[in-house]
C-alpha cells in the first residue's frame, strides 16, 4: 500500500504511553494501515493490538516490548528493533529490516517474525504450538546464547548470512535448545556441537522439513527483498527434542 | 540383589481392617486409587497391601462400618535423633532410583511457626472491647496503589476527588484464595473458588495454567496469573480478570520454575494452557524476559499497556533472605500488590529439598518487608499481601497486624474440601479429587458443594475476624494493619522480636 493512504502518526517527542493511545484511538477510529514516523525508542508499540487487517509500518527505532500481546496485525519496523520483540505474541507478521535486541519472541504462541540481520541473547525461549497456531522465527543473522531454550514448539531458522559480527563468531551462542521438549531450529550451514544443550544433536533435514524450509525461506526473503535461491543455496541441518518429556524420569516421590 | 527394593520395604503407613466390621463392600477398593485394597477371588474377600498406602485417609473416611484405620507404620527404626526415618527412607529411595526427591504440600518441617509465638491483645477497662454483633464492624479492604496525598476540588454537588485514583481490587474480607493452576488441581475447584469469591466478594487467583473459556463470566472476582511458562496467557486472559499477577516466585519452590507432568495434561488443560495434549508443561526457573528490576518494571507496564491501566498488577515472590530490598524494587518498578509466599506455602510439586531448606518464615519476611517500604516511603504505593502457611483467622489477623493489607490461602482452602495433607499432588491421583484431572477422580469434587464449603470458610473466618477486632477495641482492618503493638512475642529472642517489630510478652 502506498504511504499516502496510510494514516500517518508522527512520534516525535511524544512518550509512549500517548503513542500508544494515539495507535488505539486510530484503530478504534477503523484505520487499518497506519505509518509510525519519527520512531525513538517509544516502548509497547502494538501490544496486544488485535486483529489480522490491520498493517502498521514502523519508520525509527521502535522500543522494548513491541508487538507484546499481539493477535494478528503485520508489522514492518525499517530500523532496528530493541528488546523483547514480540513477547508472548499470539498471531501477526513482524518484518524488521535491521536487527534485534535480547529475548525476541519471549513464549510465542503463533506467528512469524523476521529478522534480517542479528539477533542478541535468550531469542525464542519457550515459544510455543498450539492446534493451528505454529510460531515461526526467521533470523537472517548470529543469533547470541540460549536460542530456543525450553522451546516446545514452533520454528526458529537461523542463516548466519547478514551479520555485522565478525566472520570466526559462530552463527549461535551456547546452550542452544537447553531443555527443549518441541519445536525444531534450523540453521543454515554448520554450527558447533559444543554450542548444543545437553543432549541435542544437529542432524540432516528430511524431506518435509527442507519442504517446510523452503516455504518460510521464500516467504522471509520476499518480505525482505531478499534472494530465496541463495539462502537456500546451502546445506541446512536441524536441532529438534531428544523427547518431549526431557525431565519426565528425573524425580523420585516422596511426600 | 534382593527382589524387591529397599524402599519399599519401609512404608509409611499400616491399614488395619476389623474383620468383624468389614462387610467387603468393596468401597475402599473403589475409592482407592493407590490400589492398596484389591478383591482376592481365592479367599472372596477384600485384601489389603499397606505398602501402597499414602496415608490419604480416604477409605477410613468413606467405609460406611467404619472397620478401617489408617495408622503410621510402627515398624520404627532404631530411635536416633539425626537419622531420622525420614532420612533413611529417603536415601533408600534415590539409591534405588537415582532420582530427585519430589514432594507435594508445603514443608512439613518442625521449623518454628511464629503465628504460634504471637499473642493477641484485648481491650480491659479503659477503652472498651467493640461488640460486633451490635456495633459495625469494617474488613472491607482495598487493594492497589494509593496516592501520596489525597486532593479535592469544589464542584456543584460538593467537594470532588481531584484527579483518578489507581485501579484498586474491593475485598470484603482480607483473604483470596491463591493460586493454583488449572492442572494442577482440576476444573472442579477452579469453578468453586470462582463461585465462592463471587459470593463472598472476595478473588481467586488462577494460577499459572491460564482461565478455562467457560469461567471468563467470574472475572469480576478473578485475578489471572502470568508466570514464566506464559501458559494460556493472551491478551482476552488478561482483561478477563480484576488484576493480573506476575508471579515470579514461589514459597514452596523459589528458584524453580513448575513443571506440570503430561500425566496431567488432559483435553481440557492442554485447550486452556494451549499447550499439546500430553507433554510436560515447564516453567522456566526465570521469566527470561526479566533479569533486572528495569525488565521487571518493563513487564509490569507491558501487562498495563495490555489492560489501558484499568488493572493493578501484582507482583509474587518468595519469601527469601533480601526480599525487603526486592519488594523495594518491585514498588519503583511500578506494582500495585506485590505478594510475599513463606517457606509453609503449598505446591503440587517441588524438589523435596527445596521444599524444606529454601525461604524464610513469611511472618518475619513480611514485617521486613512492610518495615522497608515505610522507611523508604513508599508503603502507600503498593498493596502488601501475605501467604504461605496460613492456617486460621488468627493467623490473618496477626499477619495484618504485621503489616499485611491481605492474605491468600491455598492449603486451608483444599483442606475446607477435603485434602488431608497426603503429599502426593504429583502423582495427579488425588483420592480426594482435587489434584488430580482424571475422571473418575475428579468429579468426587462437586463444584457446588466445594464452593459452599469455601464459602462457609471465609464467612466462618470473618466473624471469627471481626470478633477480634472488637475484642482490641477496634472496628476496622485498617486500625490493624501494621499495629504490631497489638502484638507480643512469647518464646522469641530480642533478635526475631525486633524483626517482627514486636514488643515480649509483658513489656
Amino acid at each position: 500500500m502506498a504511504a499516502d493512504h496510510r494514516f500517518v502518526l508522527d512520534a516525535e517527542g511524544l512518550y509512549y504511553k500517548q503513542l500508544n493511545e494515539q495507535i488505539r484511538e486510530a484503530v478504534r477510529n477503523g484505520h487499518k494501515a497506519i505509518e509510525l514516523r519519527n520512531v525513538r525508542g517509544q516502548r509497547y508499540i502494538a501490544n496486544s493490538l488485535d486483529g489480522e487487517d490491520i498493517d502498521i509500518l514502523v519508520q525509527g527505532v521502535p522500543g522494548q516490548d513491541m508487538a507484546a500481546f499481539m493477535r494478528g496485525p503485520h508489522l514492518t519496523v525499517y530500523g532496528n528493533a530493541q528488546d523483547g520483540v514480540g513477547n508472548t505474541m499470539d498471531a501477526g507478521e513482524i518484518v524488521i529490516h535491521g536487527m534485534v535486541g535480547d529475548v525476541l519472541g519471549y513464549a510465542m504462541r503463533g506467528g512469524r517474525i523476521f529478522v534480517k540481520g542479528d539477533a542478541g541473547y535468550r531469542c525464542g525461549i519457550h515459544m510455543k504450538a498450539y492446534m493451528d497456531k505454529f510460531p515461526v522465527l526467521v533470523i537472517g543473522g548470529k543469533a547470541g546464547d540460549f536460542l530456543g531454550e525450553y522451546m516446545a514448539g514452533g520454528a526458529i531458522i537461523l542463516l548466519g548470512m547478514f551479520s555485522e559480527k565478525p566472520a570466526e563468531v559462530p552463527i549461535t551462542g551456547r546452550s542452544l535448545g537447553t531443555g527443549m521438549h518441541g519445536g525444531v531450529i534450523y540453521i543454515r550451514g554448520e554450527v558447533p556441537a559444543y554450542q548444543l544443550g545437553a543432549g541435542l544433536a544437529a542432524k540432516e533435514l528430511d524431506a518435509d522439513e527442507r519442504a517446510f524450509l523452503e516455504v518460510q525461506i521464500r516467504d522471509y526473503a520476499a518480505a525482505l527483498g531478499l534472494d530465496a535461491e541463495a539462502i537456500l543455496d546451502a546445506p541446512f541441518l536441524r536441532v529438534k527434542p531428544y523427547t518431549h518429556r526431557p525431565y519426565g524420569n528425573m524425580y523420585v516421590g516422596t511426600n | 540383589m534382593l527382589f524387591k527394593p529397599i524402599s519399599q520395604s519401609f512404608h509409611d503407613f499400616l491399614v488395619e481392617r476389623d474383620k468383624e466390621r468389614c462387610i467387603n463392600c468393596e468401597v475402599c477398593v473403589r475409592q482407592c486409587p493407590y490400589d492398596v485394597y484389591y478383591w482376592d477371588d481365592a479367599r472372596q474377600q477384600v485384601m489389603h497391601d499397606s505398602s501402597k498406602c499414602i496415608g490419604c485417609h480416604r477409605c477410613e473416611a468413606l467405609c460406611p462400618t467404619a472397620c478401617i484405620t489408617v495408622r503410621r507404620n510402627p515398624a520404627e527404626f532404631r530411635p536416633n535423633s539425626l537419622w531420622t526415618g525420614t532420612y533413611i527412607k529417603n536415601l533408600f529411595k534415590q539409591a534405588d532410583t537415582g532420582g530427585v526427591l519430589l514432594s507435594g504440600c508445603g514443608c512439613p518441617q518442625d521449623k518454628p511457626i511464629y503465628w504460634d509465638k504471637l499473642q493477641l491483645d484485648a481491650s480491659q477497662v479503659t477503652n472498651p472491647s467493640i461488640d460486633p454483633l451490635r456495633e459495625p464492624m469494617e474488613t472491607r479492604t482495598f487493594l492497589g496503589s494509593k496516592p501520596d496525598m489525597l486532593e479535592f476540588e469544589e464542584t456543584p454537588d460538593g467537594p470532588c476527588l481531584k484527579g483518578k485514583l489507581s485501579p484498586q481490587l474491593t475485598l470484603e474480607y482480607p483473604i483470596m484464595f491463591g493460586a493454583m493452576s488449572f492442572g494442577a488441581i482440576n476444573f472442579n475447584l477452579h469453578k468453586a473458588m470462582a463461585l465462592a469469591a463471587t459470593e463472598t466478594g472476595i478473588y481467586y487467583n488462577t494460577g499459572e495454567g491460564g482461565l478455562h473459556q467457560t469461567l471468563y463470566k467470574y472475572g469480576k472476582n478473578t485475578i489471572v496469573q502470568v508466570a514464566s511458562g506464559r501458559f494460556g496467557v493472551h491478551r482476552d486472559y488478561l482483561n478477563a480478570g480484576a488484576a493480573i499477577e506476575i508471579k515470579v516466585g514461589q514459597g514452596a519452590k523459589p528458584g524453580i520454575g513448575g513443571h506440570l507432568p503430561g500425566e496431567k495434561i488432559d483435553e481440557e488443560v492442554s485447550k486452556t494452557r494451549m499447550v499439546p495434549l500430553g507433554s510436560d508443561a515447564i516453567s522456566p526457573a526465570p521469566h527470561h524476559d526479566i533479569y533486572s528490576i528495569e525488565d521487571l518494571l518493563q513487564l509490569i507496564y507491558a501487562l498495563k499497556e495490555a489492560t489501558e491501566y484499568t488493572k493493578p498488577v501484582s507482583v509474587k515472590i518468595a519469601a527469601v533472605h533480601n526480599a525487603a530490598a526486592i519488594a523495594s524494587g518491585i514498588v519503583r518498578a511500578g506494582a500495585d500488590i506485590v505478594v510475599i509466599d513463606g517457606f509453609r506455602g503449598g505446591t503440587g510439586a517441588a524438589p523435596t529439598m527445596i521444599r524444606d531448606n529454601v525461604g524464610l518464615p513469611i511472618e518475619l519476611c513480611l514485617a521486613a518487608v512492610d518495615r522497608r517500604l515505610r522507611d523508604d516511603g513508599i508503603r502507600n504505593q503498593a498493596s502488601l499481601v501475605a501467604s504461605g502457611g496460613i492456617r486460621c483467622s488468627a493467623d490473618v489477623v496477626k499477619a495484618i497486624a504485621l503489616g499485611a493489607d491481605a492474605v491468600y490461602i491455598g492449603s486451608a482452602a483444599l483442606i475446607a474440601v477435603g485434602c488431608t495433607m497426603c503429599g502426593r499432588c504429583y502423582t495427579g491421583k488425588c483420592p480426594w479429587g482435587i489434584a488430580t484431572n482424571e475422571a473418575r477422580l475428579k468429579k468426587r469434587q462437586n463444584p457446588d458443594v466445594a464452593a459452599k464449603r469455601l464459602a462457609n470458610l471465609v464467612k466462618a473466618w470473618g466473624h471469627e475476624i471481626q470478633e477480634m477486632l472488637g475484642g482490641m477495641g477496634l472496628n476496622s482492618i485498617e486500625s490493624l494493619r501494621g499495629n504490631t503493638d497489638k502484638l507480643r512475642g512469647i518464646g522469641l529472642n530480642q533478635i526475631e522480636l525486633d524483626t517482627l517489630g514486636v514488643k515480649a510478652a509483658g513489656q
